[in-house]
């Protein structure tokens, strides 16, 4: 926590990305969701932003693990190892804060998308971070097992890769799924991330009623718990 | 403070459907008293820090027991981590923090209070001498610093056990010093220090006792003094060109010799025997006779090396 509080730059460069997207991608939207019926600026970064914000706390909490292999080699995780603290807690703890930085680096963005007409109310809003930081558990927890098992950033870039990607498309965060053939919505089914997107698309429109939204955060939490049962039990095994 | 029965340790590496086994560690017996300063001596690669790193909890034994500070090591792993602390060969820091944010990190891992644990943050940094750079990052420490700043961490939480493995590894003569009078320090405080080494002095001038370990077995165990003297006499080493083995057949049956030992890659005999002075020119004598040339002679007391070699063969300084 400490670090990332003394080196912002990180957090900052992480909104960089989507920042570039939301200036120049987002505008191309509005022509291109017209089947969807957005018929202004407004309309189209309603459907774009809770998309790109998934996008982020899948891809950020992904590439976490990198960081964790940088402390292993450091020596740190294995001094933290010889302490009493609980596995689980030297796990958590990571996690947690990159959920924070992912929170906060989504708060700019909320701001930022503000001046092109978006708006959401504020208690839809609370819930959309809480799924966000749910999906951000998710993928923090499983990158830094992931980290674990593989041992060295080169592999770990790879199946990252491999992982992120696949992910990302069948989530519908840049275009929403609605607009794929059949057989692609079909697939699509099968990822939790992708109700995640609908969940968040709901939430920004305003529908709170609307079922993706208890359900994607119902498969989130078992896919986090499941996360973390994995990852505590490689934290807890030697680490070298 | 310390028993260990019987420990060991196998570590299996898969490379394309061929397994490797290294045993590094093969059955320990071992006794450590409270408030002594322990040696492990051995070459690179005997299985010291293997063992330092099962009694830290780091790596599971295959087998053996172990109780430390009265906690039986596989039944209450978590208990010992509470009264053991741990000193890696390369410590574990983060560059970009300094050494009283580490320490007062490392005192809340402990679960020591926030007020606590920067006192005591502060009593370490006086005692190790770290004041001046205490609210400095880390990375501009040099190397002498970051070991001491290591030690502190290890033993922030006033822990009865302090394994240090390698402590003045790669540290200049002086620094190496001043770490010798902080381990000295420890013990003086109280504590059991567990140290790993493969150099000889160290071992010698810092240790209560030590125990030489070679290949994951120990083959010599007692203080630094009681196994020199099993060695008695004098060690006369003869540097002869290239007939090592023939000058060591040749004095081995000599009356005034004890013991002849010839170490792997070296072009010396070692002859052990009860008086240099006369036992030379004698050596010399006998070796010209058969027509062996001498190249270098050296007289001196028997080291922990000669112990070493009486043990396993071969040199330390050469392993």
């Amino acid at each position: 926590m400490l670090l990332m509080l003394r080196s912002p730059i990180w957090v900052i460069l992480g909104v960089a990305q989507p920042v570039v997207y939301l200036l120049l991608f987002a505008p191309l939207l509005r022509p291109a969701l017209a089947s969807l019926g957005t018929q202004s600026m407004a309309d189209a970064y309603r459907i774009y932003v809770p998309g790109m914000l998934v996008a982020l706390a899948l891809a950020g909490g992904l590439y976490v693990g990198f960081n964790l292999l940088a402390e292993i080699r450091a020596g740190v995780i294995e001094r933290a190892r010889v302490t009493p603290i609980s596995r689980v807690s030297l796990l958590l703890g990571r996690a947690l804060r990159d959920v924070v930085s992912l929170i906060v680096q989504a708060i700019i963005i909320t701001i930022l998308s503000l001046p092109f007409g978006l708006f959401v109310r504020i208690d839809d809003l609370l819930l959309a971070y809480m799924l966000l930081g749910l999906i951000n558990l998710t993928t923090s927890t499983l990158s830094y097992g992931i980290a674990l098992k593989v041992g060295n950033p080169g592999v770990l870039g790879q199946v990252i890769n491999n992982v992120a990607q696949p992910l990302m498309l069948l989530s519908g965060c840049l275009l929403p799924i609605a607009l794929a053939p059949l057989w692609l919505q079909r697939v699509a089914l099968w990822n939790p991330f992708g109700w995640a997107v609908k969940g968040m698309r709901a939430l920004f429109a305003g529908n709170i009623g609307d079922p993706s939204i208890w359900q994607s955060a119902l498969m989130l939490s078992a896919l986090v718990l499941l996360a973390l049962a994995w990852s505590a039990r490689l934290f807890a095994r030697s680490v070298r | 403070m310390i028993e260990i029965k019987g420990l060991r340790k196998s570590f299996h590496t898969k490379h394309r459907r061929k397994t490797t086994t290294v045993d590094a560690v093969r059955g320990i017996d071992l006794d450590v008293a409270d408030g002594e300063i322990f040696g492990f001596l051995g070459p690179n690669g005997a299985g010291k820090t293997t063992t330092l790193r099962m009694l830290a909890t780091l790596l599971s034994p295959d087998d053996g027991e172990a109780t430390i500070a009265g906690v039986n090591l596989r039944t209450d792993p978590a208990e010992v981590r509470k009264r053991v602390g741990y000193v890696s060969q390369t410590g574990g820091t983060w560059e970009d923090v300094s050494a009283r944010e580490e320490l007062v990190l490392q005192a809340r891992m402990y679960g020591i209070s926030r007020s606590e644990a920067e006192q005591r943050a502060a009593a370490a940094l006086e005692a190790f001498d770290l004041t001046e750079y205490a609210d400095r990052k880390i990375k501009t420490y040099s190397g002498g610093q970051r070991r001491r700043v290591d030690v502190a961490l290890g033993v922030i939480h006033g822990p009865k056990v302090v394994f240090l493995d390698e402590p003045t590894a790669g540290l200049d003569p002086q620094s190496r010093a001043r770490m010798w009078d902080e381990v000295r320090r420890l013990r003086a405080d109280g504590m059991t220090v567990f140290l790993t080494t493969h150099y000889l002095d160290e071992a010698d001038a810092l240790c209560d006792r030590i125990a030489i370990i070679d290949h994951g077995e120990i083959v010599a165990e007692g203080t630094p003094a009681d196994l020199k003297r099993e060695i008695s006499g004098d060690v006369v080493t003869v540097g002869v060109n290239t007939s090592a083995a023939k000058a060591a057949e040749v004095l081995e049956g000599q009356p005034y010799i004890r013991a002849v030992e010839v170490p792997e890659d070296e072009d010396a005999v070692r002859a052990y025997v009860d008086a240099g002075e006369t036992a030379i020119p004698q050596i010399m004598r006998t070796l010209e006779a058969s027509g062996i040339e001498l190249g270098t002679i050296e007289l001196r007391r028997p080291s922990l090396d000669d112990v070493f070699l009486t043990k396993t063969g071969r040199s330390l300084r050469e392993s």
